[in-house]
């Protein structure tokens, strides 16, 4: 299948079937200059219509760009499939963090998110999973309590019916509003997981930009399978945090999918247009394993 | 009964951070029959950050696995700060196996302003050591006890953290990032450090109050520093009878009131 009739496919399952896409502008939210978009990655600034055009993976690079949840979803899970668990899981305030509460009043009215994080059961090429995708415009797709919660019930729900699980990571780490609580997430969720994987069950994790801190320290990284997303950002500690102890400026390729990779990190880099049918050959080949 | 002493959370920062705060290496002597360290991941090095090794307190074998702050400028270059690097998470988890395998309960101590932030950390996998550690130690079956005995720092803390029961030393603390690096995210201003420590809930109590800690191991007036001996031995009675609680717990039970003990925590509306 070529690029553009791709493409055209995504842009009827975006169009299509989402109730998710009704109520929001996507174009208002993702860039303030929304016709420009300039490449982390190799700095070169495109036209966002290109970008849009080629799945959001830069022509220049291949660096492959954010999604929202619900276009990842459009893009991997067969049309109309999809059901979500825990649609309207909203966050409580567990430090009392100040204007916590008011701040994600106001990412929930432009996102149309209730969180960071859906999760939900769909068939893929009609193999049925759950499927969790993180969205890095909800507080960069921090980890609180009610991330933890949903990645938890959702390994839990794939545990009880015997399903394999595919998590699309993307978070800049704990969310520290949540304070300690947070924290308490990563052993959490990497519970749930060892839950599942005991039950002999199949997690693959797709590593999308950017995954980094406690999520890298935590469910992102404990999938039987490790995809990654070509150029995206991909590692533990802030590249900041790091520079400034070694007061020196890292090489470009420090913390990407490539870097992952050759470190022995991620067991493959898939292209976006190739990951629905890679996930699904996955799966088929999956099929007759897993007895507890 | 409300005690005296307590301190302000920002005192207590300034009491774990002090200089003459006890160390591991202080207390291993005190609270232990005997001690015998035990070296390497088997994958890489050894980190001086992390010891481990086989111990016995009151005649029971345990594995104890300890993040070791420096008590001077050398001991601090072995330790790096008390800041492991994958290795060090590597070899708790071997160490850890280990002790599952010859039926021995494992005893955590965790005092770390963090995991070691540096590209030699993040080649060798910083996130993916931490994140194993986390998920092994849920299904270790064998009883796992923590113990915070200063700064209990981030995800480098938690990777030493999965346990059946966790204690904290009564001026510790326990948080999800330092409050200096709290105060410089959130407000963009690393000066806000005090504010950013009363607010953050990062004391003993807090964490019995939200689920985190089971218990507080009461320290001397003003300190562990003022009296190493008796704060030894609170540890060591907590332990003692710790262990025989979990000791006596059948394993499957014991895994389930683990894992049971960490899905609790969060707080959500629905
Ligand atoms: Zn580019």
């Amino acid at each position: 299948m070529g690029l553009e009739e791709l493409f055209n496919v995504v842009k009827v399952r975006l169009n299509g079937n989402d109730e998710e896409k009704t109520e929001k502008d996507d174009s208002a939210v993702r860039v303030p200059d929304n016709m420009l978009f300039k490449c982390p990655r190799c700095l070169n600034v495109i036209m966002t219509e290109e970008l849009e055009k080629n799945l959001r993976v830069c022509p220049e690079c291949g660096y492959h760009a954010r999604l929202t949840a619900p276009e990842r979803i459009s893009l991997i899970a067969d049309k109309d499939s999809f059901s979500e668990f825990d649609a309207d899981m909203l966050s409580a305030n567990p430090i009392d963090f100040p204007d916590y509460a008011e701040k994600q009043q106001k990412l929930r009215e432009s996102t149309g998110l209730k969180d960071a994080v859906i999760t939900g059961e769909c068939t893929i090429r009609g193999e049925k999973c759950v499927i969790g995708v993180m969205d890095s415009r909800y507080m960069m797709a921090s980890m609180g309590s009610v991330v933890g919660e949903k990645i938890t019930r959702a390994f839990e729900y794939a545990t009880e019916n015997r399903l394999p699980i595919i998590l699309f990571t993307a978070s800049g780490g704990a969310r520290m509003q949540e304070g300690i609580v947070s924290l308490m997430q990563m052993a959490k969720t990497s519970g749930a997981a060892a839950r599942h994987s005991d039950a002999g069950l199949l997690y693959i994790t797709v590593m999308t930009d950017p995954t980094t801190g406690g999520v890298t320290a935590s469910f992102a990284s404990l999938g039987d399978i490790i995809i990654a997303e070509p150029k995206v950002l991909i590692g533990f500690a802030g590249r900041r945090v790091i520079e400034g102890t070694i007061k020196q400026r890292l090489p470009d390729d420090f913390q990407s999918a490539e870097f992952m990779l050759e470190h022995g990190f991620a067991d493959m880099i898939v292209e976006r247009k190739s990951m629905r049918r890679t996930i699904a050959h996955i799966l088929k080949l999956h099929k007759t394993g897993g007895n507890a | 009964m409300e005690k005296l002493n307590k301190l302000t959370p920002y005192e207590r920062l300034e009491v774990v951070r002090h200089k003459g705060r006890p160390t591991i290496r202080d207390y291993i002597p005190l609270i232990f029959d005997e001690f015998w360290e035990m070296h390497g991941d088997r994958l890489y090095g050894d980190d001086g950050a992390i010891m481990g090794g086989i111990a016995s307190i009151s005649g029971i074998p345990v594995t104890v696995i300890a993040e070791v702050k420096g008590r001077n400028i050398n001991e601090n270059k072995d330790s790096n700060f008390a800041m492991p690097h994958p290795e060090g998470y590597r070899k708790a988890l071997r160490l850890a196996k280990q002790a599952e395998k010859f039926h021995r309960p494992v005893i955590c101590f965790i005092d770390t302003p963090g995991a070691f932030c540096g590209v030699e950390a993040e080649k060798r996998g910083q996130g993916e050591a931490i994140a194993r550690n986390l998920m092994e130690f849920m299904r270790l079956r064998t009883p796992v006890i923590s113990v915070v005995l200063g700064e209990g720092g981030s995800g480098g803390a938690l990777a030493l953290g999965v346990c059946d029961e966790l204690a904290v030393l009564e001026n510790s603390i326990y948080s999800v990032i330092s409050p200096r690096g709290f105060a410089s995210i959130l407000w963009k201003d690393a000066g806000r450090e005090k504010e950013a420590c009363s607010i953050m809930k990062i004391t003993a109590e807090d964490m019995l109050e939200l689920g985190v800690a089971e218990k507080i191991i009461e320290e001397p007036f003003g300190g562990a520093h003022n009296d190493i001996s008796q704060t030894a031995e609170n540890i060591g009675e907590f332990l003692y009878k710790t262990l025989h609680k979990k000791m006596k717990i059948d394993i499957d039970v014991l895994l389930n009131e683990r894992y049971t003990k960490f899905r609790k925590i969060g707080e959500f509306i629905e």
